[in-house]
């Protein structure tokens, strides 16, 4: 099974360079052929989680372990891996369907379904990859592909939005990659297990250090953690909303958390400041965040605030689970944190990119986005109504939704590790959460119609509807994860990868 | 020690331009001065004293070879570098045709 895992990186990069090289010959290239890559990354992807081993390791090349040090790139999946190729290969493949319609507005959709494939090409290979250095250049070609995703437009808001972000983007990835010299300085190695395995011969240093502010500053960067969240609100609510849903889905998560979870969980040797500081950014995120959506009368950009905010509880979840495991506490208390936290990351990719998928769909019916211009829609558009109504009642943790577990796993870890600050904030937030979203909902679907002309609105075409219905539908039935039968197959795997050293660097380099 | 220290002088020179200047260019500048430190510090971290290319011929006694793989590695970075530095070039060329200025004090169209 392990010769299948290079394919999540070769189908789509195939993919990105078949569409603009074939297009001249059958025009619909793009629009058949990526949905159809994407389906199939996802059964491969779900196709893991039902595995036999706990972890499987591709040697690229061939090269294989000389004297138990790595020599060349190895590819490595395991339960956090698994959780993460899933997401991002079934946002891609909903995203994909739901532009085939939403593109009709544009020109030139053969570039745009090259760079969608690029981008996920990009994803796929910094969840797979073991080695530093890999995962940076893959990092770069899915940020570079976003970064032209979102100028798609060419208006004067898209330029000045993409300028934004690949100014504050190429700085990240300078910092990261200054991290990663100074780390091969350090260790004289790249595999990620490898340095693990020196790091603990060599004990904490000064430049240890360093190096842990220069990842945390780039990959918050990437992430759009507070203190860094400035380009975030533009690019999001700039793009074409299929790849807001893509941004704000599963990119933030790829190229931010789960790097920062991959190399602070199982690379460096958890310290209690370094878990303090990702708690506390954690948090001031999720207030601040929320604080600042409230405001907004732009329906995408109201939502691109959320998801710094909710970015916030999914660092608030893993940063309790760290501070618990540095300081020797209850472990049960961290797992229940670390799995909170991985948790809402999933749900999340899936309900904020419904939500802006729906922005997507109202706005290409009514050709705006400010909620003050908008009204009465609940009408025309019932199942766009309907899904946005399920989608923001996720996000603001109504129970029977899959926003609600989450964040109670995450509260009741907080509670029960002593965070009570933490678990207070948790829960206000949430509550403003709901308001603002009833804003939403009072001034776009209820209400009164502020159109005149009634015949243009009608409901999305199918292809947004289906991507959307069928969203909904999984905000409900993620709920299940909360069982442990399904946790067991989907979420444990993942927690202990995370929180046992050796499991994921026995497979790799046996030690 | 000196040499090393003066790549992350230079790197925090990008940095001040980056932060500092108001020309669209010369931010781009600053970038690339960034990237370039960053070059300049593998390839010094691969250099060893008195080291030869580490190629190995049948015979040769030479057992001092400077670390190939920095190397390998600024190549790579330099190719990630150029696309992203016409990347944003390519996107400052627009926003100058649809703003009429470099000056980002003036393109803020999006804020709040």
């Amino acid at each position: 099974m392990s010769a299948l895992i290079p394919f999540f990186v070769i189908l789509p990069l195939a993919g990105a360079f078949a569409i603009p090289v074939f297009s001249g010959y059958w025009k619909n290239m793009g629009k058949v052929l990526t949905p159809i890559l994407m389906l199939m990354l996802l059964a491969l992807s779900v196709m893991f989680f039902f595995r036999d081993s706990a972890v499987f390791v591709y040697y690229v090349g061939g090269w294989e372990l000389i004297n138990g040090v790595p020599v060349g790139i190895q590819f490595v999946v395991d339960g956090l891996s698994v959780l993460m190729l899933s997401i991002i290969n079934m946002m891609a493949f909903f995203a994909s369907f739901f532009s085939i319609s939403y593109l009709k507005k544009f020109t030139g959709d053969k570039y745009f379904y090259a760079l969608f494939c690029l981008m996920v090409a990009g994803m796929n290979g910094v969840v797979i990859t073991g080695d530093l250095f890999n995962m940076f250049i893959f990092l770069e070609i899915a940020v570079i592909s976003s970064y032209a995703l979102v100028a798609f437009g060419i208006e004067r808001e898209e330029l000045e939005a993409s300028f934004k972000y690949q100014v504050l983007g190429g700085l990240a990835s300078l910092l990261v990659l200054l991290g990663i010299v100074v780390l091969y300085w350090k260790t004289g190695s790249l595999n990620i297990a490898d340095i693990s395995r020196v790091l603990k011969q060599e004990g904490s240093s000064p430049s240890l250090l360093f190096i842990q502010i220069l990842f945390i500053a780039g990959f918050g960067l990437k992430a759009a953690m507070i203190p860094f969240h400035a380009w975030l609100p533009d690019a999001h609510s700039s793009a074409p909303a299929p790849i807001s849903a893509m941004l704000s889905g599963v990119l933030i998560k790829a190229v931010g958390v789960y790097a920062i979870m991959r190399l602070f969980f199982n690379m460096f040797e958890l310290t209690y400041e370094m878990s303090m500081l990702i708690l506390v950014i954690g948090t001031i995120s999720m207030v601040g965040g929320v604080f600042l959506a409230i405001g907004q009368w732009d329906f995408k950009r109201l939502l691109a605030y959320h998801s710094i905010s909710q970015m916030g509880y999914v660092f608030l979840g893993l940063g309790m689970g760290m501070v618990i495991l540095s300081v020797n506490g209850n472990k049960a208390v961290a797992v229940m944190a670390i799995a909170g936290g991985l948790y809402h990351m999933v749900n999340h990719a899936v309900f904020k990119g419904l939500l802006f998928l729906n922005s997507g769909a109202v706005e290409y019916k009514t050709g705006t986005r400010m909620l003050k211009e908008l009204g009465g829609l609940s009408e025309n558009m019932p199942l766009t109504s309907t899904s946005s109504f399920g989608a923001s009642m996720a996000i603001s943790g109504i129970p029977p939704f899959n926003g609600f577990f989450s964040k109670l796993l995450i509260i009741i870890a907080a509670v029960q590790g002593q965070f009570y600050l933490m678990a207070a904030l948790a829960v206000l937030v949430s509550i403003i959460t709901l308001a603002s979203f009833m804003k939403v909902h009072r001034y776009a679907f209820s209400g009164n119609l502020r159109f005149k002309d009634l015949k243009k609105f009608g409901e999305a075409p199918f292809s947004m509807l289906f991507s959307m219905l069928v969203l909904a539908g999984l905000c409900l039935l993620l709920s299940l994860l909360i069982i442990p039968v399904f946790r067991d197959i989907f979420l444990t795997p993942a927690v202990n990868d995370l929180m046992n050293l050796l499991n994921y660097s026995q497979p790799i380099i046996g030690v | 020690m000196i040499l090393y220290f003066l790549c992350f002088v230079l790197f925090l020179v990008g940095l001040y331009g980056v932060i500092t200047r108001r020309n669209v260019i010369k931010i781009v500048l600053g970038i690339c001065i960034m990237e370039y430190s960053i070059n300049l510090l593998l390839i010094l971290i691969g250099y060893v004293h008195d080291g030869v290319a580490p190629i190995i011929v049948k015979g040769s006694a030479e057992t001092n070879f400077v670390d190939p793989l920095p190397q390998a590695m600024v190549l790579t970075v330099i190719v990630i570098g150029l696309a992203t530095t016409a990347m944003l070039l390519a996107i400052a060329i627009r926003v100058y045709r649809k703003h009429g200025t470099f000056d980002i004090r003036e393109i803020k169209n999006l804020k709040g």
